[in-house]
């Protein structure tokens, strides 16, 4: 009724291949980029920018990096907070050496360089699986949040030990630093994240994400069939710790400003961006939208709920809000394992037929 | 025996061409024990070769040496005439061998058609850039391949659940799935462990049915693993006989059905 495929032929592969390969979906999909693109920048203030549409943006794109890692791939890693410092601090420095260069080119700089150090970290998966690979992964977080503690190249020897982010432009406006306008920050971000979500689609319906899936799903059997370990599951840490770089980019140079770097990109980052993933839905990329959509704008919701429209007391409502948020992760595993991504499949296969039960 | 240089032709009037693998003295073991003792063979081109023997003989051995999964201690293996230096089973799948297991190995998260396109992985070779654009080389590649996985898919009647997850698919499917997924990759020998254990005898008979077909207009190489003896004399063209890592039998299956070693093995000696 809402939702129907009846009618919609393909008459090529091309065609069969596309990423929404139904009308409506497909119509649904370019309705939602023009509202983002087109409507939400003249309506964006402040506080909607820096409490929801900014996290959502740049947790989302981190979430879509650990998904191409974790779910497509089935390499379990705990060091996205660490791959996020990477990119924070190879921003930093490349926004301090080159200041005449564009920041968006900083940005996928800083993925690029990112990714050269997941590749690092990630050669112990060809040797160990599971858990073990997730404490190894553990390893990078501790490593590489100690290493921009420690040595004060990284963050220029300045006194406090923090990096803070310099005034950019883009065409003029500025983007980073103290005068920033919203909806321009909004566009960067946003911009960022299509990017990252068509690439990473196109990725993984393709034969990269393919040998990702087959390495997940059953490594010998992939071995045997020609895929090679090693450069599948490199390139998905190259990958995944390409978007988890630029996430880490803009968390630093546009959200945050200034950035320490243990309290920003600790151990609660990574589990932060895991649940996200296992939320929202492993090998999803909708999923991984859903995922960071629920972390950051559950806790929002709540806040204003509570306080806002209850008039609880702030403390009251801080607390109830981590129980709430905490049991709501439970029923949400209970009722759907594979997470958010395949309720809204199993509602869209509902829709079908509705009202009809056949 | 068959002249070793030349091709042959079989009863029904099929062409066998030359050799494209040739096993020579092959020998492995693990630690103490000998799954493999020195045994010899060919694959001709065109031809449906079985390794048959009881349980433990070694068969699935001898089939995961020629696919690379085990290099043997001893021995020589010649594919297409040159020999072949030690591999990993990834760049032995790129030599165009394909195989399919005793306990199928497919991927079950994926649909079937995507199971069947990671068989085309040595036809596809667009960089991770060109695909994470999806233009150019990446974009052609993907239908091209598909056309063929189509083809695949066409002739081995799963048209019907292209796009289910695997692992949603009854056993019988699987195996037809698993055929399918080796068969895109255009294999010149391609290797079935087992193809009908665990099934009916309808589901028996299909399989049969693809295999002969499959060799029949593609003019595929076959060697396969069988426990089915019915099945083994009726499908294949010769026949190696196994017993515990040794060769007591090669031939024709009528040659190899009145050879006293492979009786003696099959249903036992009385020992006085």
């Amino acid at each position: 009724m809402f939702y129907r495929e009846a009618g919609d032929f393909k008459t090529s592969y091309a065609e069969d291949n596309q990423t929404f390969p139904i009308k409506f979906d497909r119509y649904r999909y370019y309705a939602v980029l023009a509202v983002a693109f087109l409507v939400i920048p003249f309506i964006v203030n402040d506080y909607w920018l820096n409490a929801v549409l900014l996290p959502f943006l740049i947790y989302a794109i981190a979430a879509i990096g650990l998904n191409i890692l974790t779910g497509y791939c089935g390499q379990v890693s705990l060091g996205t907070g660490g791959f996020m410092a990477v990119g924070a601090y190879a921003c930093y420095k490349l926004m301090t050496a080159f200041p005449d260069i564009s920041i968006l080119i900083h940005v996928v700089l800083a993925g690029g360089i990112t990714a050269a150090v997941g590749v690092l970290f990630g050669l112990p998966s060809l040797r160990i699986k599971g858990f073990y690979l997730a404490v190894a992964t553990l390893a990078a977080q501790f490593f590489l949040v100690w290493l921009f503690n420690r040595v004060p190249w990284f963050y220029n020897y300045s006194a406090s030990g923090q990096i803070s982010a310099p005034e950019r432009t883009v065409f003029g406006v500025p983007v980073t630093g103290a005068e920033t306008s919203a909806w321009a920050v909004y566009l960067v971000c946003l911009v960022f994240l299509t990017a990252s979500a068509l690439i990473a689609r196109n990725l993984t319906r393709g034969m990269a994400g393919r040998k990702w899936m087959a390495i997940r799903d059953m490594d010998i059997a992939a071995e045997i069939i020609g895929v090679d370990p090693l450069r599948a599951k490199l390139s998905a840490f190259a990958v995944s710790s390409f978007f988890i770089g630029v996430s880490g980019a803009l968390f630093f140079a546009v959200y945050l400003g200034a950035v320490e770097v243990g309290e920003a990109f600790g151990i609660n980052k990574s589990f932060l961006v895991l649940f996200m993933v296992i939320i929202g839905g492993l090998g999803s990329i909708f999923g991984s939208f859903a995922g960071a959509a629920f972390l950051v704008l559950l806790p929002v919701l709540l806040k204003n709920l509570l306080v806002g429209s209850l008039g609880w007391p702030t403390d009251v409502a801080a607390h109830l809000e981590l129980i709430i948020v905490g049991a709501l992760i439970v029923v949400f595993l209970v009722a759907e394992p594979h997470g958010l991504a395949q309720l809204w499949r199993v509602a869209k296969e509902k829709l079908r037929l509705w009202p009809f039960p056949h | 025996m068959l002249d070793a240089s030349e091709g042959y032709t079989t009863e029904d009037g099929r062409k066998i061409g030359g050799v494209v693998m040739e096993m020579k003295n092959i020998t492995l073991r693990f630690g103490g024990v000998v799954a493999i003792q020195d045994i010899s063979f060919d694959i001709r081109e065109g031809e449906i070769r079985a390794i048959i023997g009881p349980n433990g003989a070694g068969k699935s051995s001898m089939l995961n040496v020629i696919s690379g999964f085990y290099n043997p201690q001893e021995g020589e293996v010649f594919y297409k005439g040159e020999k072949r230096p030690p591999m990993k089973p990834y760049q032995v799948a790129r030599q165009g061998i394909a195989r399919t297991f005793q306990n199928i190995a497919l991927f079950e998260g994926m649909s079937v058609l995507d199971n069947v396109m990671t068989g085309r992985i040595r036809q596809m070779k667009a960089g991770l850039l060109a695909q994470a654009l999806w233009k150019g080389r990446a974009e052609r590649e993907e239908v091209e391949n598909r056309e063929v996985v189509e083809k695949v898919i066409d002739f081995l009647e799963i048209q019907h659940i292209r796009k289910t997850p695997v692992g949603r698919l009854p056993y019988g499917l699987k195996k037809r799935v698993e055929l399918a997924r080796a068969l895109a990759a255009e294999p010149s020998i391609l290797l079935l462990d087992e193809p009908m254990a665990g099934m009916n005898v309808e589901e028996k008979e299909d399989m049969s049915r693809f295999i002969l077909d499959v060799n029949d207009e593609f003019g595929t190489t076959i060697a396969l693993i069988e426990h089915d003896m019915g099945v083994v004399m009726d499908l294949s063209d010769r026949v190696v006989v196994m017993d515990y890592g040794k060769k007591i039998g090669d031939g024709t299956p009528d040659e190899v059905r009145g050879n006293q070693d492979v009786i003696d093995a099959y249903l036992g000696v009385a020992h006085d």
